[in-house]
C-alpha cells in the first residue's frame, strides 16, 4: 500500500505526541504513528527503544505521561493524576476500546487453569456477553484455523510454545477485533517454533486486517508489513516502505541496527 | 500381579494379617454395639464441625489473602495482624479465650439474652465453631496469599488487555487461578482441622473425641477405644485426601 492511496481510508489508530517515563526515565519521547484502515505496520528498534511499551500504550496497559491515543477517531479519556502525568479518566471506555483491540504477548498469557476452547471462549462469553453455543462454534472454527482444533481440550501447559501462541492468537480473532496488536510475539519461542507462528500472522496480514507488530524478525517484517517503523531511544528515527528502508536506510542508528541483527 | 508378589511384601502382608487378628481376638471388643449411635452421631458432629468451618474458614481467608496483596495498605495490615496473631497463638487458647471469656460475657448483657440468637448463644458449639473458623482463615488466609501473588502477572494483564473488569478478573481469572494453585496445600490443611477438632471436646462439645472419653470412662477400658478412634481418624483422612485429589485432577498440571 504506497502512501498517497491511504488518505481516503479510515484511521484505526492514531498515536499523538506520546510520552511515557517510568520513574525518572523517559522511554517515549514524543512519538506519533497513525495506523489506517487495513495497514500493517511493523514496529522494530533495539531492546529499551520503547516499540513494546508504546504497544502497551495504546490499549491502555500503560498509561501515557503525555499524549493521546485515538481509536477509530474515538480519544481515551485521559486527566492528570497531579503528579505531572496523566491517569485514565474513564474505565468503562478504556473497558469497552480494549474489546475492540486484541493484543499478543510474547509470553503468550493463555489463562493455564482453562483448556484452549474455553480460553478462546472465555472473553467472547464473559465480557462481550455472546453465547456460549455461538462463541464455541466461532472458537472451533478459529482453532481448526490455527491448526488446533484437535488439541481444543488441551491445557496450554501441555503444549509447545508455537503451540500457545497459535491458541493465543485464535484468542485474539475470537473477539473479531478492528486492530491486532503484536508484541514481540515469536521472542519467547525457540526457534524451530518461530515459523509456524509467523506463518499464522502472515496470513491474517493478507487478508487486510490492521496489524501493528512489534518484532525482531526483520525477513518477516520485510515481508508483510505495509509500513516499517524504526525505534530508537524512544523517536521514531525512520519510517517507510520495508523494500526501501532496508535497501536504503538514511540513518546512522538503523543502518547498524539492520547490520547487527543480520 | 507378578512384580507385586515379591519376598518382603508377602512378609509384611503376613505380619500386618497377624497383627490385626491379634487385636481382633486378644482385646476386648465387646462394648462395641452398645455405643454404635454414640459413634455415629460423634462422626457425625465431627464432619459437620470440619465441613462448616472449612467453608466459613476459606470464605474468610480468600479476602484475607486478596486484600494483603491489593491493599489499601490499612486494610492489608489488618488482615496481616490477624494472619499473624491466629498464627501465633495456640488454638486451644483461642477455643478457651472465645468460650470462656466471650462466652461468659454473653449472659451478663440484657439484650443478648432476649436475641432470638440466646438459644444457641447458651450452648457450646457456636463458640467451638467460631474458634475453628477463625483458626482456619488465620492459616489459609496465608495460604491464599502467596496463591493469589504467585498467579502470573502475564495472565492477569491479559485479562485487562481483554477488557475484563476488575470483579470479572477475579472471578474468572485471578481466584479460580489462585485456589488451583493452593489447593494441594489446602488438602494438608483440611486435614490438621480434621485433627483440631478434638479441641471442641474441652468446652463440651460431643464430637468423636468426647463420645470416645465417654466410652473409657463407663467402661474402664484404655486402649481399645483410643485404637478405634485413631482407625476412625484415619479413614477421614484417606476420604479427604482421595476427595481432594479428585478435584486437583480436574484441571491436569504438567510435572515440571
Amino acid at each position: 500500500m504506497a502512501g498517497s492511496d491511504k488518505a481516503g481510508l479510515e484511521k484505526a489508530i492514531e498515536v499523538i505526541d506520546l510520552h511515557k517515563s517510568f520513574d525518572s526515565v523517559e522511554v517515549l519521547k514524543g512519538v506519533s504513528v497513525t495506523a489506517h484502515q487495513g495497514e500493517v505496520i511493523a514496529i522494530i528498534g533495539g531492546s529499551g527503544s520503547g516499540k513494546s511499551t508504546m504497544l502497551r500504550c495504546i490499549n491502555m496497559l500503560e498509561t501515557p505521561t503525555k499524549g493521546t491515543i485515538k481509536v477509530h477517531g474515538e480519544a481515551i479519556e485521559l486527566k492528570s493524576d497531579g503528579k505531572g502525568g496523566l491517569k485514565p479518566a474513564n474505565q468503562d471506555q478504556i473497558r469497552r476500546i480494549r474489546t475492540r483491540l486484541a493484543m499478543v504477548f510474547q509470553s503468550f498469557n493463555l489463562w493455564q487453569h482453562m483448556n484452549l476452547l474455553e480460553n478462546v471462549i472465555e472473553v467472547p462469553v464473559h465480557v462481550l456477553g455472546r453465547s456460549k453455543a455461538e462463541a464455541v462454534e466461532m472458537a472451533d472454527s478459529l482453532l481448526h484455523r490455527v491448526g488446533l482444533y484437535e488439541k481444543r481440550d488441551t491445557y496450554p501447559a501441555f503444549l509447545s510454545g508455537g503451540q500457545q501462541q497459535r491458541a493465543a492468537i485464535a484468542r485474539a480473532l475470537a473477539i473479531e477485533p478492528e486492530v491486532m496488536l503484536f508484541d514481540e510475539p515469536t521472542s519467547a519461542l525457540d526457534p524451530e517454533l518461530i515459523g509456524e507462528v509467523l506463518s499464522v500472522i502472515g496470513d491474517l496480514a493478507k487478508e487486510g486486517r490492521t496489524m501493528l507488530i512489534v518484532t525482531h524478525e526483520m525477513k518477516f517484517a520485510q515481508e508483510v508489513a505495509d509500513r516499517i517503523i524504526f525505534l530508537n531511544d524512544g523517536i521514531i528515527e525512520e519510517q517507510g516502505d520495508p523494500k526501501i528502508l532496508f535497501s536504503a536506510p538514511k540513518s546512522e542508528h538503523l543502518r547498524r541496527f539492520i547490520s547487527s541483527i543480520g | 500381579m507378578k512384580n507385586w508378589l515379591k519376598l518382603h511384601r508377602i512378609i509384611l502382608l503376613i505380619i500386618a494379617a497377624g497383627l490385626v487378628t491379634a487385636i481382633v481376638t486378644l482385646m476386648r471388643w465387646d462394648w462395641l454395639p452398645n455405643y454404635y449411635g454414640d459413634l455415629l452421631s460423634g462422626v457425625w458432629i465431627t464432619l459437620v464441625i470440619l465441613f462448616f468451618t472449612c467453608i466459613l474458614g476459606i470464605t474468610l481467608a480468600i479476602p484475607l489473602g486478596l486484600f494483603q496483596v491489593t491493599g489499601p495498605k490499612p486494610l492489608a495490615a489488618a488482615c496481616k495482624l490477624f494472619c499473624t496473631l491466629i498464627r501465633g497463638t495456640p488454638l486451644l487458647l483461642q477455643l478457651w479465650l472465645i468460650y470462656y471469656g466471650v462466652g461468659s460475657l454473653f449472659p451478663q448483657i440484657p439484650w443478648i439474652r432476649e436475641s432470638l440468637l440466646w438459644p444457641y448463644l447458651r450452648e457450646a458449639w457456636p463458640y467451638g465453631v467460631l474458634a475453628l473458623t477463625m483458626s482456619f482463615a488465620g492459616y489459609e488466609g496465608e495460604v491464599m496469599r502467596g496463591a493469589f501473588a504467585g498467579v502470573p502477572s502475564g495472565e492477569l494483564e491479559a485479562a485487562r488487555a481483554y477488557g475484563m473488569s476488575r470483579w470479572t478478573t477475579l472471578r474468572r481469572i485471578w481466584l479460580p487461578r489462585a485456589l488451583h494453585r493452593a489447593l494441594p496445600t489446602l488438602a494438608g490443611e483440611v486435614v490438621l482441622q480434621l485433627k483440631s477438632t478434638p479441641l471442641v471436646a474441652t468446652i463440651t462439645v460431643v464430637d468423636l473425641y468426647a463420645v470416645i472419653s465417654k466410652i473409657r470412662q463407663e467402661t474402664y477400658i484404655v486402649y481399645e477405644p483410643m485404637l478405634l478412634l485413631a482407625l476412625i481418624y484415619l479413614c477421614l483422612t484417606g476420604i479427604l485426601v482421595v476427595t481432594f485429589r479428585y478435584f486437583e485432577n480436574m484441571i491436569p498440571t504438567r510435572e515440571a
